[in-house]
């Protein structure tokens, strides 16, 4: 198992690294907009999809997950006004620096997680040489997991309207995997009929169409809505790209069989 | 199948390399999964910021 473990090492460093430069990113970008979106949601509370309330509830009701060790959630559920910010049951981190930590937390795990898929199936196709060729590996991360899914489902700030939960989920899942595909035998089979069938697979997700909610009505203003699609694009674009980077540097130097193609970087 | 090829620094037949990718693969998507889309409440309300900022799908 010597290849796995070199794998979860590259990953786990490119992860961290990344990771950490999602979260403060971030902390500057979108979370405010999240925090002032919340003002709104409480403000407006008791609207139909009211973010914290109505769907944290209808969500038990309609897939019947149990609540993992929280004794709340069997509380009815709070008139939506005297609501607490984000969430109204179970566990939840305390405002400030507790769910500051769990969100860095969050970018470092997933981070390194993305890391061991962009690693794994970079492997498959050679590895990454140097951390040029990872920017584009990055770029097709980004593509791949904040591009095509964001398409049809945009970036949602909290108090904003959606579709159920779980056919939204599966739609991101389904159009990350077609698009991985699609671009992927686009750029390793070279030919024509496998390259219009790639276009298929990217397209069709959308042809197909996201979940979407009855109602677009929403207490938040159309400009924070777009600041915060903005800001997530953006970060997340920086943070494949970085990670990319980094899984080129670190497998050069795991490798040592990348050297010359790392002199580059000066 | 059995054809040896160096891989990420490591000496390996082509099938345990591609048992051991497609593993790493699975662990990747498992971990982003877990945190990102679990219906777990704790887990949700602790990644809550982490998944508006992903553009992932919440609540």
């Amino acid at each position: 198992m010597n290849l796995f473990r070199n794998v979860v090492f590259v990953a786990a460093i490119a992860g961290l690294v990344a990771g950490v430069v999602l979260a403060c990113m971030q902390a500057y970008a979108t979370v405010p907009l999240i925090l002032k979106a919340e003002v709104y949601e409480k403000a407006g509370g008791g609207h139909h999809h009211d973010h914290a309330a109505a769907p944290a509830a209808s969500n038990d009701a309609m897939k019947a997950v149990p609540p993992a060790g929280n004794a709340m959630s069997s509380a009815a559920p709070a008139p939506a006004d005297a609501m607490a910010p984000a969430e109204d049951e179970g566990w939840a981190p305390a405002d400030g620096f507790e769910r500051f930590a769990f969100s860095v937390v969050a970018n470092i795990v997933t981070g390194i997680g993305f890391a061991l898929v962009l690693v794994a199936v970079s492997e498959f196709a050679g590895g990454v040489g140097n951390w040029r060729q990872g920017v584009f590996w990055g770029l097709a991360g980004f593509a791949v997991f904040t591009l095509a899914p964001g398409l049809g489902l945009q970036p949602e700030l909290p108090a904003m309207p959606a579709a159920d939960l779980l056919p939204r989920q599966i739609w991101w899942t389904a159009t990350a995997a077609a698009t991985a595909m699609g671009l992927g035998l686009i750029v390793f089979r070279r030919s024509l009929p496998l390259t219009i069938l790639a276009v298929l697979l990217i397209v069709a997700p959308h042809m197909v169409g996201a979940p979407q909610p009855d109602s677009f009505e929403t207490p938040i203003p159309e400009g924070l809505h777009h600041q915060f699609v903005v800001a997530v694009t953006l970060t997340n674009l920086v943070f494949w790209l970085v990670l990319g980077a980094v899984v080129g540097v670190v497998r050069g130097r795991f490798t040592g069989t990348a050297t010359s193609l790392r002199d580059s970087f000066a | 199948m059995t054809t040896a090829s160096v891989s990420l620094g490591a000496s390996v037949s082509s099938q345990s390399r591609f048992m051991q990718l497609a593993l790493a693969a699975l662990l990747g998507i498992f971990v982003v999964g877990f945190v990102g889309f679990s219906h777990i409440d704790a887990v949700h309300n602790a990644a809550h910021d982490y998944r508006h900022s992903m553009a992932f799908p919440c609540h």
